[in-house]
């Protein structure tokens, strides 16, 4: 006789989000829905430091000193705990609004703009408010349904507001925002550390080992060492680029988002009201300073009446709504082609992150 | 005296949802959280002016601790990155400290000054720190089942405003 103990399966809050995100290990892991191209930067660091450290190292751990594989690997487990740090964590999504809050912030746009009549389109939505002197116009989010907070921005591939939105990487699979962006900066920072790193040693290497046995035979020795320095090469130009791009863009308390929309380029004597005016400060206070938890509470668990209704789906909802044409390029300065960050396979693939690369681009 | 600590699981028992109000952010410092001190209309006759902006000044003041730049924060963002960020896994962050504080100061706030007066305040975290969602609540049974004269109403729901005066 034996007593049977039937287990409720619990709903957990992730299950039910709405967005376009895949959640892993019970909604401890949070990333966007594309992620090949993540899986191609795992396999690119994984591979080229595995030849590094299976062919090189030992040569240049005997012939030189065993501090190389070392430092190595120091450089190697940082960017690799940076790099899944920045894909896995919330970027800093502001969650959709409750039908009552909804309702809420109608009635007073009504109020503020006067009922429109059936079939016009309302005009656009707007909320001005004055920060450190400048006038800042908050934008209401049509899919959220909310006013979104300064600095934060609408990612069409996710489908969420993101708050300091900077842009969205298909070389993380993730967007990055105010929660991940120094684990962002951090990555591109090691990553090109570590390139540098190992194109140097293995020039060091091939120029060891031809002296003694010459340059073909070494290349037939170790044929890892041209892969590893192809890699390498297209990969320097690319992400060192890009490290001083955000550097620049850390310095001046930026994101991309609002460098590619020229949000405060000085014409019209608009400042960056979010700047301290000081580079050590602004350095501080975006790599250094508090980092507020997650607001989505993920793993919380769903009372059982709730779990049995399901959030309207974006897809019916955006193509319902006139003016959710506007919001997908919120993200991208509108002569930039909001396809980029969506159809990532037309890039060349050596390059990381490509918006803000254009963005370099554009502003030479 | 009966006890002052008006039962929320009464409340809500007892009582049904008439309307929320929503108060918004206030962006004019810039990005950090902080709520409007404007007092909504919808209130005006369920709780005095000064007690409601008391509250939101308070919780103003601790988003304001939880954000602040300085020494400490700075010292545990270093600390962070030197431990590549597994520190986390153990320690809590400064910020999820002060969210706890917030919200055991939220409940107390509902327990001595909100639920009395028929009230409830929401968790901003819980709205994605967009809003303090205020619900307000219309007292529907005839008996007194809540304590004292402190309490919401005497039963119908014309008796909120009795409820606010009994309560001065």
């Amino acid at each position: 006789m034996s007593v049977m103990v039937v287990r409720k399966k619990v709903t957990r809050k992730w299950e039910k989000l709405p967005g376009r995100n895949t959640f892993c290990c019970d909604g401890r892991v949070m990333m966007a829905r594309q992620k090949g191209i993540f899986y191609l930067t795992l396999f690119l660091i994984l591979g080229t430091c595995t030849l590094f450290f299976a062919f090189e190292c030992r040569y240049l751990a005997v012939q030189l000193s065993p501090a190389i594989p070392v430092f190595a690997a120091m450089l190697f487990l940082f960017s690799m705990a940076t790099l899944l740090r920045t894909s896995f964590s919330d970027p800093g999504v502001i969650p959709r609004a409750l039908p009552d809050e909804a309702a809420f912030i109608e009635m007073e746009i009504e109020a503020t703009n006067g009922a429109v009549p059936q079939g016009q389109r309302p005009p656009p939505r707007i909320k001005n408010f004055q920060i450190n002197n400048q006038i800042v116009k908050l934008k209401y989010c049509y899919t959220c349904k909310i006013f979104r907070p300064p600095r934060a921005s609408h990612c069409s591939i996710c489908d969420n507001c993101v708050e300091r939105f900077d842009h969205h990487c298909p070389w993380v699979g993730n967007c990055v925002g105010k929660r991940n962006y120094r684990y962002f900066y951090l990555f591109i920072l090691s990553l090109s550390l570590l390139t540098i790193y190992v194109f140097a040693f293995n020039i060091v290497y091939v120029a060891l080992k031809s002296l003694k046995i010459g340059f073909l035979e070494t290349l037939k020795e170790t044929p890892g060492t041209v892969l590893e320095v192809l890699i390498c090469f297209f990969t320097l130009w690319s992400v060192v680029g890009l490290t001083g791009f955000h550097t620049f863009l850390v310095a001046l308390n930026q994101t991309t988002n609002e460098d590619i929309k020229g949000s405060w380029t000085g014409k019209n004597r608009v400042q960056n009201p979010y700047s301290h005016g000081n580079i050590v400060k602004n350095c501080c206070e975006v790599l250094c300073g508090p980092l507020p938890p997650s607001v989505l509470d993920r793993r919380g668990i769903l009372p059982l009446e709730e779990s049995g209704s399901r959030p309207p789906s974006t897809q019916e909802t955006s193509s319902s709504l006139l003016p959710q044409s506007p919001v997908p390029t919120e993200h991208m300065n509108a002569n930039e082609m909001p396809e980029d960050t969506s159809t990532p396979e037309e890039m060349p693939p050596p390059e990381p992150p490509e918006p803000p690369q254009e963005a370099v681009e554009a502003e030479k | 005296m009966a006890t002052e600590v008006h039962n929320l699981q009464e409340l809500r028992r007892s009582a049904s949802l008439a309307t929320k109000v929503f108060i918004q952010r206030d962006y004019s410092d810039g990005t950090i959280c902080q709520f409007q001190t404007k007092f909504p209309p919808e209130l005006d006759s369920r709780i005095e002016r000064q007690l409601f902006e008391e509250t939101v000044k308070t919780l103003n003041g601790f988003y304001a601790e939880a954000e602040k730049i300085g020494g400490s924060s700075y010292l545990e963002g270093c600390l962070a990155c030197a431990t590549a960020y597994f520190i986390f896994l153990c320690m809590e962050t400064h910020y999820e400290k002060v969210l706890k504080k917030i919200s055991r100061y939220i409940q107390e706030q509902n327990e001595k000054i909100f639920a009395p007066r028929g009230l409830l305040l929401t968790d901003p975290v819980e709205r994605g720190m967009r809003v303090i969602e205020i619900s307000i609540y219309e007292d529907r049974c005839s008996s007194g089942s809540s304590s004292s004269g402190s309490s919401s109403g005497s039963g119908s729901s014309s008796s909120a405003g009795g409820g606010g005066a009994g309560a001065r």
